[in-house]
């Protein structure tokens, strides 16, 4: 047997859920997972190879053939299609010889599209193993692509300097984070970690939880569900272990502002995940980091190191004989739906990211069927906030029913892209002009998951849970762009993304984007329109998660809000013959046949009657 | 099909020999009905003769106007009631489909291949070239190195890419699945639809097989 | 605990925590379900037994029942929506019923003809999945496969416990495989489970064809609603 895998088997006490952190070890190892090695690994687990290639074949950064010795993942999202993306992707097929989703002939590059990698205010981008090139144009990429022919490695064209890797500074050497906005909540100087904690722990779970209740805090991942009480209910769950988890899966599209916060403030989420384990009385804490934020990893550890060091995090935290906390990062492996708090504790049980069936819910059954309380990034660096400032402070920002402030991640047709702090309340027109969008025409709030708003219709329409819920994901599109094409690529970016588990999501996605297609190629009749809002209900309301139970929106909401760009597209029957049937392309495959099979072109074709 | 300048000539173009006056008067009030088949195996077209000496109950109230005993090609008048066997899998299909359509209130896809596709389907699994190369040009009984063909003549009708389910090329009303339906099935469509009743085909007869 | 509920406006009395799809058969209502097996654990994969639970959508398997809690079943929408999602299954896979082998004793076949499904109104995609026909007593007609997970999760190895049935890829793209080894190590006893809660004609034994005449097929004997209501049919 291979000793290199028995290491990784006894690195991880060959525990099977953490069989993500294993084929991570096994892919850097090879470049790809052979079947000899998972087979090894899987013996070593007692799993059957199918049951170990089941979670891996789950992940799309997990390859199961050769890759090149570099590989390349190139973000796709549509605000990479509206700063060059066609020329940068065309650029990289030519200078590295390989074809999207494959590798060039020398086994060098392989290289693929990738759905958004949480770059959105810096596109094109692209991941290059595990460091990420922004702003890209055919003659930067032709200009990395030589150097790494020249034998330099990826990390030697990023970081020119050689920045240490755990060091903030090599973070801003491959990327800008542009904080354009900031407010009272997030991004604040704090230096005394060790006092804020102390009065938590003096205060006691209780009143901790009592003041995450009563400022008001709601979870900032997109559902609002009371901090506070989730924390409560996980504290109430019976159960011989509890976990935090910190989600930082950030996978909406268009999204980045976690990425920011990890950038600019990881002790503040740190903290707020120490909070959330004095709270609810957890042992063990783990970030769920998206893969495509490796680049951040080094960094994050030295960080946890730190408040290691300063005694908030390990044993007997603060001296304290009954606390102990520590924090892992779980790198996940390129799959959206792992933002799902149930698919994210999946994947942490070195699993397939498929959202578990509810109830039970992660409060009561979560990681390791213990109870689990999961929250998002910016939730975890609220926490901290109110826990400094106090509740009715927190409750003094916002509105009513959406107290606080929240970030938004803007990109697009805008001059500024970046993060803003916005107190809830704000209105979209107000956001719009702050960051410089001259002609806005349409804004996707949440992502392809969210809404898309006409500007005209919704700009005084306002952020917050009652109103514009708002995820953080925030794209503007001016009148130059096109929407259908826009939904479309949602629409797409879905069917990659659904795992599967449940019948509407795997199948009405892959319906519910056909007929956009048909719309677009003008063989769709105002009965198509009636079938995209029927379907797409069924999808919504049927699906097992909020993957499914969004899925629809990119369609629903722009036939809500622009119907006219439907409306222009559509025909009328002429005759009998549906406009979805093309005569054309059904009669085409018998040209192609004779064409092949006996290298004559038709001439005489006879007519059909039309 | 029917183009002036083609030499053929099809039954429906033939002289039809004038029905008595007051036999055409009573047949004139009947509900027409006809049925068609495009690729299928005429089974469905047997079930609906499968419904036996029930038909003759029928036939106060309907004249059927095309069926396989009546091999004519287009129906001659406007039908109430046309049922449709066989998927479309070729042009000709197309265009007796399209034609029947035009010529029928109600459209009915009777058994698996109407209704989506069914036996003939299952060459969409494969590529149209395939499945004619394997047929025509790599046979087992193809002749040894002769030069590859693919029978082609205006008569001939081109097969399609795929094989469509009637509904995918033009709007079907009802649909009666099985392999083929029940005579019994078929006729408890006709008699709910000839006698104004909604159309119904309850569980203990609806049949996929 | 006993407790109240009402189904359609019904009230049904329940004990807490019962699974929905049981506790409305034993009252004589019957909801259409294709993943969930009585007695094991629910899949909730394919959404086939939607109801309405206090005016939102669930899957009825996955529904512990809870006092006062109101469902709604037979309403025009909701079976409506059982029937379209059964057709998704129907235009994603390729089930041509005449030439199946489970045919008459498919779940997928017999819950169609209780939903009324005469077409699918979604568009067949005629995938084409490869057989996996290696093992010795066992092949996976794949284009069948409606990924209920049912031998995923109940088909384990009897000595090692290890997975049998696994699924590869995500999304529409996934398909079942089976793991020759452990497959060959099924007793045969095992192995006619695995094709007997298979709801459809994936998931078949090798040797065994159309064993039953037609008119005394499984569900031609007794039809799937009745099955599932057992003595309390309305």
């Amino acid at each position: 047997m291979n000793n290199k895998i028995q290491a990784i088997i006894q690195r991880y006490q060959a525990d099977r859920t953490r069989l993500l952190d294993m084929l991570w070890e096994l892919h850097y190892l090879y470049g790809y997972l052979p079947d000899k090695a998972l087979s090894e690994l899987a013996a070593g687990l007692n799993l059957s190879v199918d049951d170990v290639r089941e979670t891996s074949s789950f992940y799309h950064y997990f390859h199961d053939h050769p890759t090149g010795r570099y590989t390349l993942y190139l973000s796709n999202t549509v605000i990479a299609r509206m700063n060059g993306y066609q020329q940068v992707l065309a650029a990289l097929e030519r200078e590295t010889g390989a074809p999207v989703g494959g590798m060039d002939e020398s086994g060098t590059f392989s290289l693929y599209e990738t759905p958004c990698i949480g770059l959105s205010d810096q596109e094109p981008a692209m991941l290059v193993d595990d460091v990420v090139f922004t702003r890209l144009t055919p003659e930067k990429v032709s200009d990395i692509i030589r150097q790494l022919k020249r034998g330099r490695s990826p990390a030697e064209i990023a970081n020119p300097k050689a920045l240490p890797e755990d060091e903030v500074a090599y973070v801003d050497q491959l990327i800008d984070t542009p904080v354009c906005k900031t407010g009272e909540v997030f991004f604040q100087q704090q230096d005394d970690y060790a006092g804020l904690l102390q009065n938590a722990l003096d205060a006691g779970p209780d009143a901790v939880i009592g003041i995450m209740t009563s400022a008001g805090l709601r979870g900032h991942g997109g559902a609002g569900f009371s901090t506070g009480l989730k924390w409560r209910l996980c504290r109430e769950a019976p159960g011989a272990a509890k976990y935090v988890i910190c989600n930082a899966d950030e996978g909406e599209p268009g999204t980045f502002k976690d990425r920011a916060l990890l950038t600019r403030s990881p002790q503040a989420v740190f903290m707020g995940m120490i909070l959330a384990a004095s709270a609810i009385g957890a042992r063990e804490g783990i970030i769920y980091l998206r893969r495509e934020y490796i680049y951040l990893k080094a960094y994050l550890e030295k960080q946890l190191q730190q408040f290691r060091e300063q005694g908030l995090l390990g044993d007997r935290i603060l001296g304290r004989a009954g606390f102990c906390f520590d924090i892992r990062i779980q790198m996940g492996a390129g799959a959206y739906i792992c933002g799902d708090e149930s698919a994210l504790i999946e994947s942490c049980e070195g699993k397939r990211g498929t959202p578990r069936v509810k109830p039970p819910y992660p409060v009561q059954q979560g990681y390791l069927g213990m109870p689990t309380c999961v929250n998002n990034v910016e939730t975890l660096a609220a926490v901290t906030r109110v826990m400094q400032q106090g509740a009715d402070w927190y409750q003094g920002l916002g509105t009513d029913d959406s107290r606080g402030c929240r970030l938004l991640s803007v990109s697009g047709d805008c001059l500024r892209p970046g993060i803003y702090e916005i107190e809830w309340g704000t209105t979209l027109n107000q956001v719009l002009s702050l960051v410089g969008a001259a002609d806005p025409w349409a804004v996707q709030v949440s992502g392809p998951s969210g809404e898309c708003v006409a500007v005209g219709k919704s700009g005084e329409r306002r952020f917050g849970y009652g109103d514009l819920c708002c995820n953080g994901s925030l794209m503007i599109f001016n009148r130059s762009r096109d929407l259908l094409d826009i939904v479309h690529h949602f629409m797409q970016f879905f069917v990659d993304e659904s795992c599967g588990i449940c019948t509407p999501c795997r199948a009405g996605n892959i319906d519910l984007r056909d007929k956009v297609e048909r719309i677009m190629a003008g063989r769709g009749c105002q009965q198509d329109l009636d079938e995209i809002v029927s379907w797409g209900s069924l999808v919504r309301s049927t699906s097992r998660c909020g993957l499914g139970g969004s899925s629809p929106n990119p369609i629903l909401t722009t036939l809500q809000q622009f119907p006219e760009i439907y409306q222009a597209k559509l025909v009328q029957q002429q005759g009998a013959l549906l406009p979805s049937f093309d005569l054309d392309k059904a009669l085409q495959g018998n040209e192609q046949a004779r064409i092949e099979l006996t290298q004559t072109e038709l001439t005489a074709l006879p007519e059909v009657t039309k | 099909m029917s183009k002036p300048d083609n030499n053929n000539t099809y039954s429906h173009d033939l002289p039809a020999r004038q029905l008595d006056p007051e036999l055409q008067a009573a047949r004139d009030e009947k509900i027409k009905v006809a049925m068609i088949g495009l690729c299928g195996c005429w089974g469905c077209t047997l079930s609906l003769l499968d419904m036996d000496e029930a038909l003759l109950g029928l036939l106060d109230k309907v004249t059927i106007l095309r069926s396989s005993l009546t091999d004519i090609k287009r129906i001659r008048e406007r039908c109430a009631i046309g049922f449709v066997e066989g998927g479309v899998a070729n042009e000709e299909n197309i265009e007796t489909l399209k034609e029947f359509r035009e010529n029928c209130d109600i459209l009915i896809s009777v058994g698996a291949c109407a209704v989506w596709g069914g036996v003939p389907a299952m060459r969409n699994e494969a590529e149209l070239t395939d499945c004619l190369k394997e047929a025509y040009v790599a046979s087992v009984t193809a002749v040894p190195d002769a030069i590859p063909t693919i029978p082609y003549h205006e008569d001939i009708p081109r097969i399609t890419t795929k094989v469509y389910p009637c509904h995918e090329v033009v709007r079907m009303d009802y649909f009666i699945p099985g392999c083929p339906p029940d005579g019994a099935t078929i006729l408890k469509v006709l008699d709910d639809l000839i006698n104004g009743r909604e159309f119904d085909l309850p569980a203990s007869i609806n049949r996929y097989d | 605990m006993s407790i109240q509920i009402t189904i359609d406006g019904q009230p049904v009395a329940a004990e807490e925590g019962h699974n929905l799809v049981d506790v409305a058969a034993e009252n004589g209502v019957y909801i259409p379900t294709l993943c969930y097996l009585k007695g094991h654990p629910c899949l909730g994969t394919c959404r086939v037994c939607s109801v309405r639970v206090n005016g939102h959508v669930a899957a009825a398997c996955s529904v512990p029942v809870a006092d006062g809690m109101q469902v709604e079943v037979e309403t025009t929408e909701l079976a409506d929506m059982r029937k379209a999602l059964i057709e998704f299954l129907f235009s994603e896979g390729n089930h041509n019923c005449p030439s199946c082998e489970k045919s008459g004793r498919c779940d997928l076949q017999a819950t169609g003809y209780e939903v009324g499904m005469m077409v699918s109104r979604f568009p067949y995609r005629f995938p084409v999945r490869e057989r996996a026909v290696v093992a010795d007593h066992i092949w996976l007609e794949r284009d069948r496969c409606i990924f209920c997970q049912r031998c995923v999760e109940f088909i384990r190895d009897r000595k090692t416990d290890q997975k049998i049935f696994s699924i590869k890829g995500r999304g529409s793209t996934a398909q079942i495989e089976i793991n020759t080894e452990l497959a060959n190590a099924m007793p045969p006893e095992q192995v006619r489970e695995a094709a007997d809660i298979c709801p459809v004609g994936c998931i078949l034994e090798k040797g065994v064809g159309f064993n039953d005449p037609i008119g005394q097929r499984k569900f031609e004997i007794q039809s799937v609603r009745e099955r599932a209501l057992g003595d309390k049919k309305k």
